[in-house]
């Protein structure tokens, strides 16, 4: 170990500042919620509840259907009042129960199981399944699937992903700073699910409070191998092949995943959940966002309950400055514009980023590429950007696909750093709809 | 209308990332054409009048150029992207002060129209426009472009002496000619330092080019890749080859402070558009360009090679492109 670089990647200003101070607090409660029954990759839920059914908080109310996928409960006691279908942030419409809040948060059974280490891997494997936990980061793959490797693929390495990388987000940080034995906790039963002995932290050295609080975390817990790693804080760290060559140097081959290299990575706020599953039988039924821009009034890093509606974290904020534009289910980097602030909070929504006029870039008038090099030489994967962009403006997809196009996972470094101000990942998306991998 | 407005504010809908570096392409085309203000200045000092006359009109009709064929052609009008202007610039400093009005122009036509334009404007021209206007006039006017007055500081003679570039000796007279009008060695590479010696306007002060060059470093618009090995290789060659007693006998630093190559390898061979993208097909590049300046400097009609040195490596830049794709991450390295 010891290597801490990747190739490529950009030094965005990370406007942490903005909310980085501010302690996680919970919203107020929501009169409402809205739970769509797919908040993962893979197969969506079955809804279990039906109209007018009283239900209790962390009831199960959609159930998975698959290996990969992650049954969904409720965030509040109350009363199911309809089942509707609305659209997610990548525009697909998806079954949604509505609940109302009758304030009274009766939690469904919730036990306490200090003993939790002594589980064997099949039991803690079957309290993280059913408490419908996935990848917090964003990527929401189901978390269950990641500790559950096939045979031929030992893994060796688990790595907790807490570089929180994308600019303005600051929810990781928070919890890594005041949750730190929950995370390590975390750890160890992921590493005890898995058998490994070999236990990172990734965290990015411009959070050197966050490293010494886990540092501080992990010598109180004796007798197990957990290293905290400060990683060099450059864009996209955070991403799992870019975080697993920095700590570990081994690179991921192309359309392979980490677990054939042996290694298995978490998010910071996995592994806390996982802990309060594996602990209390607690499902995934809230989570920290960062609600931060400089078009928000009041930044903050709020504990909010799944499927409550943006608009509601909004208002907790103070509300949207006059000049705000822009709101992005996520991070500037690779989060997604939405439409509408009647969209709810899902499982995998780290941060909600409002932007000014000052901070987007309109991109209807591009320039031609001038070849000047620098999305070549930001590209994380070691692609070019380019080409893929040229062919694709051309119709020409099958010449992107030559150069690799279903490598990129649009990190966005390329469209970040061109001076001609060109659309790269939108025209590389567009290749990506048009011809088969 | 109304309604919408009141119900709820719309907002802007678009594909990450949200965010952009503040890095454009008009910030680029200026920045280069201000780092080479300091190789204008001795310019204008050496060669007076004439030269800012030659120059501001390479600019002008350069511009003006692109102006209208943009408008007639009615596309935006992009002419404050600083493309043209920079063009412009690197034309002038191509040319020998002495040149008559229509030179400049003509040169402008050929470069922003012909070469630039006529190719799909910018990011499209194969070649360096800048150095195919030149290009253009040495061979139409090959008496004029080879008209090269003395250095004239503080503009002192009106009537310029014409004279022969410090290639020009070498080619015609020799080395030890070229030492003897000059004095002693020192004395002539402190000429070609300064730049109080004939050739293009700015092309000589190879002291005000290094300034612009660093310049250019700092702010990473040019990386080592093309320019020290376009130097490095020309260098080599000239030192193994290029002397008159045999094999390692040359002078690798006469050949590097004169000419054209200061000015080339800084700022021409790393234009982004005619020079490859990646890195390693930069480094070939760059020795390309320095094998083929020396092959025309030692063996070829003309004294100066380092325009169609460039020009020859324009044409291979696609080709090198092609030949030189990136590793792709995770890709298993070949044995
Ligand atoms: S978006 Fe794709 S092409 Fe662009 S830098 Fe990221 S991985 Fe490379
Ligand atoms: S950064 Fe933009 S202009 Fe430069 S090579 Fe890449 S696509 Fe072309």
């Amino acid at each position: 170990m010891g290597f801490l670089v990747f190739k490529g990647g950009i030094h965005p200003a990370d406007k942490k500042e903005l909310s980085a101070d501010k302690k996680i607090t919970e919203t107020i409660k929501p009169p409402k919620v809205i739970i769509p029954l797919s908040q993962h990759i893979g197969a969506p839920c079955k809804p279990v509840v039906t109209i007018n059914q009283e239900i209790k908080k962390g009831e199960l109310i959609g159930e998975a259907t698959g290996f990969v996928s992650a049954p969904v409960h409720s965030s509040v006691s109350g009363k199911v009042i309809s089942i509707i279908e609305i659209p997610n942030i990548m525009g697909r419409m998806v079954t949604s129960v509505v609940v109302e809040n009758d304030f009274k948060d009766e939690w469904t059974l919730l036990k306490d199981n200090p003993d939790y280490m002594k589980l064997s891997p099949d039991e803690i494997k079957e309290k993280i399944k059913n408490a419908g936990i996935v990848g917090m980061g964003g990527a929401t793959f189901p978390a269950i699937v990641k500790l559950s490797p096939p045979k031929e693929k030992p893994i060796d390495t688990v790595i907790i992903n807490g570089s929180e990388c994308e600019p303005y987000l600051t929810g990781d940080y928070r919890l890594m700073i005041e949750k730190p034995s929950e995370i390590i906790e975390g750890l160890k039963i992921i590493m005890k699910v898995l058998g490994v002995s070999n236990g990172f932290i990734g965290i990015e050295d411009n959070k050197p409070l966050a490293i010494e609080s886990l540092k501080k975390a992990v010598i109180n817990s004796e007798g197990i191998n957990i290293k905290v790693c400060s990683l060099r804080t450059r864009y996209p760290q955070g991403a799992e092949k870019m975080l697993i060559k920095a700590i570990t140097g081994r690179e991921v081959p192309p359309r392979a995943l980490p677990m054939d290299v042996k290694v298995v990575v978490h998010n910071a706020g996995t592994a806390n959940a996982i802990y309060e599953a594996v602990r209390f039988g607690k499902p995934l039924i809230d989570r920290v966002v960062t609600v931060s821009g400089e078009g928000i009034r009041e930044p903050k890093n709020l504990l909010v309950k799944i499927g409550t509606p943006i608009s509601h974290l909004i208002e907790e904020c103070g509300g949207l400055k006059e000049n705000a534009v822009k709101v992005i289910s996520g991070g500037p980097m690779m989060g997604f514009a939405i439409a509408s602030l009647d969209m709810p909070v899902t499982k995998g929504t780290s941060g909600i980023t409002v932007l000014t006029e000052k901070e987007i870039v309109h991109t209807e008038k591009f320039r031609p590429c001038i070849k000047c090099g620098r999305c070549i030489d930001a590209c994380p994967m070691g692609l070019m950007p380019s080409m893929l962009s040229v062919y694709s403006e051309r119709g020409f997809f099958e010449g992107a696909k030559e150069y690799n196009l279903f490598d990129c996972f649009e990190c966005g470094c390329c469209t970040y750093v061109c001076p001609s101000k060109r659309p790269i990942v939108h025209l590389i998306r567009l290749a990506k709809t048009q011809v088969k991998p | 209308m109304d309604k919408e407005n009141n119900h709820s504010k719309s907002f802007i809908v678009s594909v990450s990332p949200h965010i952009r570096s503040d890095e454009s392409t008009g910030r680029i085309m200026w920045s280069v054409s201000a780092s080479l203000l300091p190789a204008v200045i001795m310019g204008a000092y050496y060669f007076g009048p004439r030269a800012i006359f030659a120059l501001a009109l390479c600019i002008v009709s350069s511009v003006f150029f692109e102006f209208l064929y943009l408008k007639i052609l009615k596309k935006d009008i992009t002419i404050n992207d600083g493309s043209a202007f920079l063009t412009g610039l690197l034309l002038g400093m191509n040319l020998p002060a002495s040149v008559p009005f229509y030179i400049p122009v003509a040169g402008s036509f050929f470069a922003i129209i012909i070469t630039k334009q006529l190719f799909g404007g910018l990011g499209y021209n194969i070649f360096n426009p800048a150095l195919i206007g030149r290009a253009f006039l040495l061979v139409s006017f090959p008496k004029l472009m080879t008209a090269w007055t003395e250095p004239s500081p503080a503009f002192i003679k009106i009537d310029a002496i014409t004279t022969a570039t410090p290639l020009g000796i070498l080619k015609e007279e020799g080395y030890t000619k070229l030492i003897e009008i000059f004095g002693d060695k020192a004395n002539l590479y402190s000429h070609l330092l300064y730049g109080n010696r004939a050739g293009c306007i700015g092309e000589t002060s190879a002291i005000a080019l290094l300034l612009g060059a660093a310049f250019l470093f700092y702010r990473r618009y040019i990386t080592w890749h093309i320019p020290l090995t376009f130097i490095g290789t020309a260098a080599l060659i000239a030192w193994i080859f290029g002397g008159n007693s045999g094999l390692f006998s040359g002078d690798p630093l006469l050949h590097i402070l004169s000419g054209g190559m200061m000015l080339g390898a800084f700022f021409m061979a790393t234009d982004y558009v005619t020079s490859p993208s990646m890195k390693s097909g930069q480094v070939l590049f760059g020795i390309g360009c320095g094998f083929l300046t020396m092959l025309i400097r030692l063996k070829g009609g003309y004294p100066e090679g380092v325009m169609f040195a460039i020009l020859i490596m324009n044409c291979f830049s696609p080709l090198i492109d092609r030949g030189f794709k990136s590793k792709i991450f995770g890709a298993v390295k070949k044995k």
